[in-house]
């Protein structure tokens, strides 16, 4: 999944002060199950947001919505729902940066007749997983070629903070990673996985050079399935 | 002869080397490298430049190594892979080599969040393992990573670095083979305190029989004081400094420790000699060049041995 953290409220604010209307939009998937943007956190920004501007004696309507994804157009385009995206000022989505860059594009597409700002009010941070209640950790930077097939399952290029394929370096230390002590050294996990597996051979060869072009060092990607197109 | 520098032919003539550390100013001030330099000249047989280590911003490891040629002394030019990609080391070390530069080691790197600039991005193109088996394609294939042709003669006695005190331990001697095999030439290790461990590990080296395909330099450190031992015991990571080293420093009493801690050194060194395997000490005595020379008379290391 998708995590993110929701932004300081002051920043938050501050990007929403000039607007009169503003529609906090969350999202059911990836960011509500790790608490960030989902029903329920829509629900209590929008009341913090109509809290602060009526302390300050400042008129604004502040509404929270939700949509199962935002970065799909099938489950935006409900004209009642559409309706009220048009009346906004302004889109304060709590989606990650995938879904508040959908909702921006599907919702000046389908609605002409004005312009629809969509800010976001999350950090988006990264690809993982829910370790333990309260604590996500990531796991997958998206590379394009997948090296988990040698590594014992234990991503070399997400999980060791010098991306090394042909770890650990000279900094690990009783399992944990030279920069942090709270960071299991990623090479450390994989060696003691493949121990297990009785698989340690696979990493005695020098695993070579990269091809960085599947990630996003090739330049933003595009994925297309041409049989899909057809 | 790989580039026949001055380490590598007496590294072959079987001679017992001593190379030295030198740690580039934060700017462009050249009497500090200068200053450095006439501690360590006639007293190693060559002097590592660092690479912006523990990711502070100092003078270019090339930049400097070239100064220290033209002061008439023999630089191994660190490497690491946090700062540059493919494009970036390959360039530079053509131009290394233009400058006459001829050992270099390759190295990962401490992570930035170490240095004074932890917001910066970094690079990790390629690993140390890899960037060794690149300069070994460059140098004995005369081939860039495309496979194109290199323009002139590239020549690199090619280096990297071997932490016998790093995590899992079982695996460490795995990943010296792993240089090996990619085409290092010589080793120099993290800083050895825990003599008990380096000799479990280079037992496991000499059965390997890894000693005989590259040069292993053991690393040394001398201590100035009981400060310095626990602050490196407790945050260098991948340094063990035994209690007793410890003890000992404090049992030298105020005033002595700088003293006794050259003591524990020149021991080390001497053990080091004796030890299957090593075919020389690295000294890394960084801030602490003008003790250079003293050590090595101590040692009894000095003269250098000349081709
Ligand atoms: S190797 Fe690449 S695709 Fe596989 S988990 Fe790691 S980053 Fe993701
Ligand atoms: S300590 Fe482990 S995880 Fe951290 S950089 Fe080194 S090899 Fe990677």
């Amino acid at each position: 999944m998708i995590t993110a953290d929701r932004k300081p409220f002051e920043e938050i604010k501050e990007s929403v002060k000039d607007y009169k209307k503003i529609m906090v939009l969350g999202c059911e998937t990836c960011v509500a199950i790790c608490q960030a943007g989902g029903e329920k956190e829509a629900e209590i920004l929008a009341s913090e947001l109509r809290l602060a501007f009526g302390n300050e004696g400042n008129k604004v309507e502040v509404n929270d919505e939700l949509v199962v994804r935002q970065c799909d157009d099938e489950f935006m385009a409900d004209p009642a729902f559409l309706e009220k995206v048009k009346e906004a000022d302004v889109i304060l989505s709590i989606a990650c940066g995938v879904g508040v860059q959908h909702a921006c594009k599907f919702f000046n597409r389908v609605i002409t007749d004005k312009p629809i700002r969509v800010i976001p009010g999350l950090n988006t941070t990264f690809m993982g997983a829910n370790i333990d209640v309260g604590l996500w950790e990531e796991r997958c930077l998206g590379c394009g070629d997948c090296v988990l097939e040698k590594t014992g399952g234990i991503c070399p290029i997400a999980r060791c903070a010098k991306s090394l394929l042909n770890g650990p370096c000279g900094g690990s230390s009783d399992g944990k990673c030279e920069i942090n002590k709270e960071l299991d050294c990623a090479w450390n996990l994989i060696i003691e996985r493949l121990e297990v597996l009785g698989d340690l051979e696979r990493i005695k060869p020098v695993e070579m050079y990269k091809d960085w072009r599947s990630s996003y060092s090739g330049g933003p990607r595009k994925r297309v399935r041409e049989d899909l197109r057809l | 002869m790989k580039s026949g520098s001055n380490l590598e032919r007496l590294l072959e003539k079987g001679e017992f080397v001593v190379t030295g550390e030198l740690g580039p100013p934060k700017g462009p001030d050249v009497d500090v490298v200068k200053k450095k330099a006439a501690m360590l000249k006639g007293n190693v047989d060559a002097v590592n430049i660092t690479d912006n280590q523990t990711a502070i911003v100092r003078m270019s490891s090339i930049a400097t190594a070239k100064i220290l040629i033209e002061e008439g002394l023999e630089p191994n030019m660190q490497m690491v892979a946090r700062d540059r990609n493919r494009i970036a080391m390959m360039s530079d070390l053509f131009g290394a080599s233009a400058f006459g530069i001829k050992n270099m080691l390759c190295l990962s790197g401490d992570h930035q969040s170490f240095g004074n600039h932890p917001e910066a991005k970094n690079v990790f193109d390629i690993d140390s393992i890899q960037m060794i088996y690149m300069v070994k394609t460059m140098r004995d294939d005369h081939k860039m990573i495309c496979g194109e042709e290199i323009e002139g003669d590239f020549k690199m006695f090619i280096g990297a670095a071997s932490n016998p005190f790093a995590d899992p331990f079982q695996y460490r001697v795995h990943r010296l083979a792993k240089k090996v095999e990619a085409g290092v030439d010589f080793i120099q290790t993290q800083c050895i305190y825990d003599m008990k461990r380096f000799k479990e590990f280079m037992k496991q080296v000499v059965d390997m029989g890894l000693h005989e395909k590259c040069k292993i330099l053991a690393g040394v450190t001398p201590l100035k004081s009981v400060g310095m031992a626990r602050y490196m015991a407790a945050n260098v990571s991948g340094i063990i400094i035994p209690e007793e080293i410890i003890d000992r420093l404090k049992g030298a009493g105020k005033g002595n420790v700088a003293t006794e801690g050259i003591k524990i050194l020149c021991e080390q060194m001497q053990e080091l000699k004796e030890t299957e395997g090593i075919a020389g000490i690295h000294l890394m005595a960084i801030e602490w060049e003008h003790k250079v020379a003293e050590i090595m008379e101590k040692v009894g290391f000095l003269p250098r041995p000349t081709i």
